[in-house]
């Protein structure tokens, strides 16, 4: 199973033909991913050469390629002033899933597409996300493939290095999905939403979720994990230090007044239930003492 | 981005919404001549307020109402200097005084959590909102709005209906709501707050104090924001960094940080602040990070330079602490990339400070035998996050 992204996913690339776009289309492909097409009007009819002999070709629009693919993913990496004309282009193309990678997205752009995105059948992962990875099946953005492999875990994390260093230090159990949702004060897919989906995924026996500082994302994940998720939780949170009013490299992560603070989410989750680890080799140390007990 | 009233007020008037005559003073001097024509349509009597970006400025003595010119230059000579909460007031507005009958309350802000905008009134404005929200909630009107519909007429009269303004008063205030949401819209505002929206005795509505965050991913469409970056009080090191195109952060400590990605970066400070608390240098302080730096999931040897560099400059920094985990660029690149960044700063002349460094992921092997045979002064290897955060925090407090 995995949640969002699985081996039959048909995957496109907005933006495919920057460097960036290039360099990532060339992991995902290498990885094993289904990239069936790129988009850009200016290349349209063109395909482009990957290694290992692999040719994707480039679409004018997101629903030429999806009528002539059966793309259901889009992963975006477009920059920051086209993005939110690239995503309401993927959601009126009705694309499943558009993940968009791009860093330095408008508050008020997000906001739009986010907003325009509800009854139209898109999930949007991000902004300013690494993407997800359902690993042995598909990765859909900039994670590492080669970090974890298969396995029974599933991560939702704000943040991308975070992801990668708990895949990596759980990698012996490996992943069902691992979903980084982006640390932006307004994101298409939350915790809620990645809670919701692992606890309804057989695959998937126990979650990890990484937040840090900013908002309330993270109290409100622990209210939902209280009333709705059965298997376990172990969580970690990053900025306990981190004084108020200082913006964290992430747009949302800032700590204003009394709200937003690591020790209260924290707090809110261990209420909830979940093991919330100081470090996250702490916190891989839990969610390996969980593991070991559902194995035995 | 938080802009000052005076900004914020500037603004509101650019976009229609009604203000009083207001104008800036950094000397007594200027103080005076301001009031003298500010005050000209209000019988001499201006109001001088502090700018700064905190509240509280009014229990801080930082807003006066003076009856002549020579009061306001005598208010501004006691303003001008103060410390209000850490932030010196080196800015006073002298604005034109108002008979006020009533005082209200409107914001509209990003409401992450429903990831909609929101439009909070109250017919009880001028006190701390935080507390009214607190103590009597139902006092305060929350609506949602639609961030692609925003707030037309009849969204403004929804929020006046909803915070119980009498008609004839819920009618003045509709269009201002309306060209307050012009400024959210336009300016790619995340907050816009008028505490107090005022009823004049001669009836008429002026936003009396305005608050107004701007969004810095909207840059590349607002040329006209850069007017607003405060270079003044801004750290000289952080003025390095952001010439160095550096995300960083300067905290009060001694351990220098550098990491890849904002999360793994604010990880990193948590865990030598815990480590730091085994320690103590001659002093009696326990070692705590000196600085957030984030390279970037990339980490390329350039970048690493200039983040040494910067690091390396800051007096107060003992020991350093790069902590990277390999992913999109491998260990062993990494590891290049700091033996490089090591000849560049040789280059400048810089002699490096004791740094830890702990290198996982992948190719970590490789990367950790590129730093081994190059030997580098100072550097020291430890392999996990929690280790290397302790002997870094034991390097601080050794090197005082």
């Amino acid at each position: 199973m995995a949640i969002f992204l699985t081996e039959n996913s048909k995957v496109i690339v907005q933006g495919m033909t920057g460097s960036e776009g290039m360099k990532h289309t060339t992991r995902m492909l290498a990885s094993g991913t289904n990239v069936v097409g790129g988009v850009n009007p200016r290349k349209a009819g063109t395909t482009v050469d990957f290694p290992e002999g692999k040719q994707v070709p480039v679409f004018g629009t997101v629903a030429e390629a999806m009528a002539e693919t059966g793309a259901d993913v889009s992963v975006l990496f477009v920059p920051p002033a086209f993005t939110k004309a690239a995503v309401i282009e993927a959601i009126d193309a009705g694309i499943g899933l558009a993940v968009v990678i791009t860093e330095g997205v408008a508050v008020k752009d997000t906001a739009e597409f986010y907003n325009y995105s509800l009854g139209k059948g898109t999930r949007i992962i991000g902004p300013n996300c690494p993407g997800l990875i359902s690993p042995g099946k598909s990765n859909a953005g900039i994670i590492p493939a080669d970090i974890a492999g298969p396995g029974k875990i599933g991560l939702v994390s704000k943040s991308g290095t975070l992801t990668y260093q708990m895949m990596f230090e759980l990698r012996d159990f490996g992943f069902s999905t691992g979903v980084g949702i982006g640390g932006d004060p307004i994101i298409g897919t939350t915790h809620i939403d990645c809670l919701e989906a692992f606890e309804n995924d057989p695959e998937t026996v126990a979650i990890v979720m990484i937040g840090e500082i900013g908002g309330d994302a993270e109290e409100r994940a622990a209210a939902y994990i209280k009333d709705n998720v059965t298997k376990p939780v172990v969580g970690y949170v990053a900025g306990f230090t981190a004084p108020e009013g200082k913006t964290m490299g992430h747009a949302g992560a800032i700590v204003s007044g009394s709200s937003g603070t690591a020790q209260a989410k924290k707090e809110a989750l261990e209420a909830a239930g979940v093991k919330v680890g100081k470090t996250p080799s702490e916190t891989a140390a839990l969610m390996r003492e969980i593991m070991q007990g559902l194995s035995a | 981005m938080d802009l000052y009233e005076y900004q914020a007020r500037d603004i509101f008037e650019q976009h229609g919404v009604p203000v009083l005559v207001g104008a800036t003073a950094t000397t007594p001097a200027e103080a005076r001549a301001a009031a003298e024509t500010v005050g000209a349509n209000s019988g001499g009597v201006t109001v001088v307020k502090a700018q700064v970006k905190t509240g509280g400025r009014g229990k801080a003595g930082g807003v006066k109402v003076a009856k002549t010119a020579d009061e306001a230059e005598q208010y501004a000579e006691q303003i001008l200097g103060m410390d209000i909460k850490g932030h010196t007031v080196k800015t006073v507005m002298i604005a034109q005084g108002a008979q006020i009958a009533e005082e209200y309350y409107f914001s509209i802000l990003l409401d992450r959590a429903n990831r909609t905008y929101l439009a909070m009134c109250s017919k009880e404005g001028g006190m701390d909102i935080e507390t009214l929200a607190v103590e009597r909630p139902e006092a305060l009107a929350r609506i949602a709005v639609d961030p692609n519909v925003g707030i037309d007429e009849a969204k403004a009269r929804e929020i006046v209906e909803a915070a119980s303004f009498e008609a004839e008063t819920g009618d003045k205030i509709v269009p201002v709501l309306q060209k307050l949401w012009e400024v959210y819209r336009d300016e790619d505002a995340t907050l816009v707050e008028v505490n107090p929206l005022v009823q004049t005795a001669a009836g008429d509505i002026v936003a009396l104090d305005g608050k107004v965050s701007i969004d810095g991913n909207s840059d590349f469409r607002h040329p006209e924001h850069e007017a607003f970056v405060d270079h003044s009080k801004t750290d000289p090191l952080e003025v390095l960094a952001i010439e160095r195109n550096l995300n960083y952060v300067k905290l009060d400590g001694d351990v220098g940080i550098i990491g890849n990605g904002a999360g793994l970066v604010m990880s990193t400070l948590d865990v030598v602040a815990y480590a730091g608390e085994e320690f103590e240098n001659a002093d009696g302080n326990h070692p705590k990070p000196a600085n957030f730096l984030d390279i970037g999931g990339g980490a390329n040897a350039e970048v690493m330079a200039n983040g040494l560099d910067v690091i390396f400059e800051d007096k107060q920094v003992k020991a350093v602490f790069v902590n990277v985990f390999g992913g999109i660029t491998a260990c062993d690149a990494v590891a290049d990339g700091i033996v490089k960044a090591y000849g560049i700063l040789e280059g400048h002349g810089k002699s490096p400070k004791p740094l830890v460094v702990r290198l996982d992921g992948n190719n970590a092997e490789e990367g950790r035998r590129i730093l081994d045979e190059a030997a580098l002064p100072l550097l020291e290897r430890v392999d996990t996050m929690d280790g290397a955060a302790r002997r870094v925090a034991e390097l601080a407090a050794a090197a005082n």
